[in-house]
């Protein structure tokens, strides 16, 4: 059982450590809330495994995905938040009090702000798991380097999938791109840019039913979407870039999720359902996913949180373990 | 930070990795991998704690590709703990630090 490690009772908790979990802590640590973080093991979030990140505004010549997410954990950290490189085991948001454990230890807070992100999807076919490491990846800046002046494969036809397949290019002799249908989700620009890559070859219309490999990884076993027909394409290494899965398992059951696994927040706003608990970043946003729209929202979910404690305050210290009520800030459903 | 840790490379891994009395777990790595980043600090922290025990060992690929080759590493992070100059057990991929303490428990204990 978690023991209660005689922890303060904080203002608020924050989980999770891509660019929304650590803006929400630059803001909130400025805010002088003395924020506590939960990085989990894989800090930095999905830009951890990206090279040039180009996109992001006030670096020109593009910055790398780690090097961002660096500055971004210090700049919390000068602010006074709490950095814990832990991962939550559990998280508790009845009553007023929330908790979190991690490494056995329970920590409550007044609010919580959940930005745990999104986790690569893997396929799911046999094979698969059994050669994670051994020719199967979700990390081409990772792994690319091991396939040099090989025939390899990328699954997937998104923005990921362009720009990870056009990164191997850098080592490998090919890249497949093994791709479901004939049309992309990627944009424009992506795809262009793979186009003219003459190292990369198209598998369209195809499924993978299967990676093949005794040690490590020697082909795929593919099937043709429109005709049923199968083969075998004969690659080194495959690269997942299926896509992503919200990781809101933790809070299943506590808060709304759509369909999809997405925390439901009120609109305009990053207010959960459940009062004092609000969510931003990849783990509610299924539309952009992009590093700044996952730091703005980091940064309204700190102010949104900051608003919400300054207007409970009295009532907090009024009824030290009683319920909060909150009536007027029950989110609207929809 | 990284005084806990020792470097060894294509050359020296003879002697520094099979050649040594102690459990070494070398972590094979690389500048450009996020996540090698990220459980950089948790193996300082290890070695640190586990001094009399193990030695944890740096191998940048990057530099020193023919250990690598030899010991198939397809991906980075991988960890290999070497016990008597053999591989008696590897781990692939960042984790977390109760997920390899309890990885390696049985060496550790």
């Amino acid at each position: 059982m978690p023991t209660d490690n005689n922890q303060p009772v904080r203002n608020v908790i924050i989980v999770g450590s891509g660019p929304a979990g650590y803006t929400a802590a630059i803001y909130s640590g400025r805010a002088q809330l003395e924020p506590l973080v939960f990085e989990g093991t894989q800090f930095g979030g999905a830009l951890m495994t990206t090279t040039d990140v180009e996109n992001y505004p006030g670096f020109k010549d593009g910055i790398m995905g780690p090097d961002v997410m660096e500055q971004m954990r210090s700049q919390a950290e000068r602010f006074g938040a709490e950095l814990r490189a832990e991962d939550v085991e559990k998280i508790e948001l009845e009553g007023p009090v929330k908790y979190v454990t991690a490494n056995g230890v329970r920590y409550g807070a007044k609010s919580i702000i959940l930005a745990m992100g999104a986790a690569a999807r893997y396929l799911g076919v046999p094979g698969e798991e059994r050669l994670l490491g051994h020719g199967v990846s979700a990390c081409a800046t990772c792994d690319g380097f091991f396939f040099r002046d090989q025939d390899i494969a990328v699954v997937g036809g998104g923005d990921s999938a362009m720009e990870e397949a056009t990164f191997l290019t850098r080592f490998a002799r090919s890249v497949t791109i093994i791709h479901r249908r004939q049309e992309f989700r990627a944009s424009r620009i992506m795809l262009e840019r793979a186009r003219a890559n003459e190292k990369i070859r198209w598998q369209l219309d195809s499924e993978v039913l299967e990676v093949l490999g005794e040690n490590s990884v020697t082909g795929v076993r593919i099937r043709n979407t429109v005709n049923g027909e199968e083969s075998e394409l004969p690659v080194t290494g495959v690269f997942m870039a299926i896509g992503h899965d919200p990781r809101s398992d933790l809070v299943k059951g506590q808060v709304e999720l759509d369909e999809d696994g997405y925390v439901l927040t009120r609109p305009h706003s990053t207010y959960t359902n459940v009062d004092g608990v609000f969510a931003s970043g990849d783990l509610v946003d299924r539309t952009y996913r992009q590093a700044v729209t996952a730091a703005g929202s980091g940064c309204s979910a700190s102010i949104d949180a900051e608003r919400w404690l300054a207007e409970h305050e009295e009532a907090a210290s009024a009824h030290v373990s009683a319920e909060l009520v909150g009536g007027g800030y029950a989110p609207t459903q929809n | 930070m990284a005084g806990n840790t020792v470097t060894v490379t294509d050359a020296s891994f003879a002697e520094d990795v099979l050649g040594s009395d102690k459990l070494v777990l070398v972590d094979f790595w690389a500048t450009w991998c996020g996540p090698c980043r990220m459980v950089a600090p948790v193996l300082e922290e290890i070695a640190d704690e586990h001094a009399d025990k193990i030695t944890i060992a740096k191998l940048d690929v990057d530099a020193n590709p023919t250990v690598a080759r030899d010991y198939q590493v397809l991906s980075i992070p991988t960890l290999i703990l070497f016990k008597g100059g053999e591989p008696v057990k590897q781990i692939v991929g960042a984790k977390p630090k109760a997920a390899l303490l309890h990885d390696l428990a049985d060496y550790l204990g």
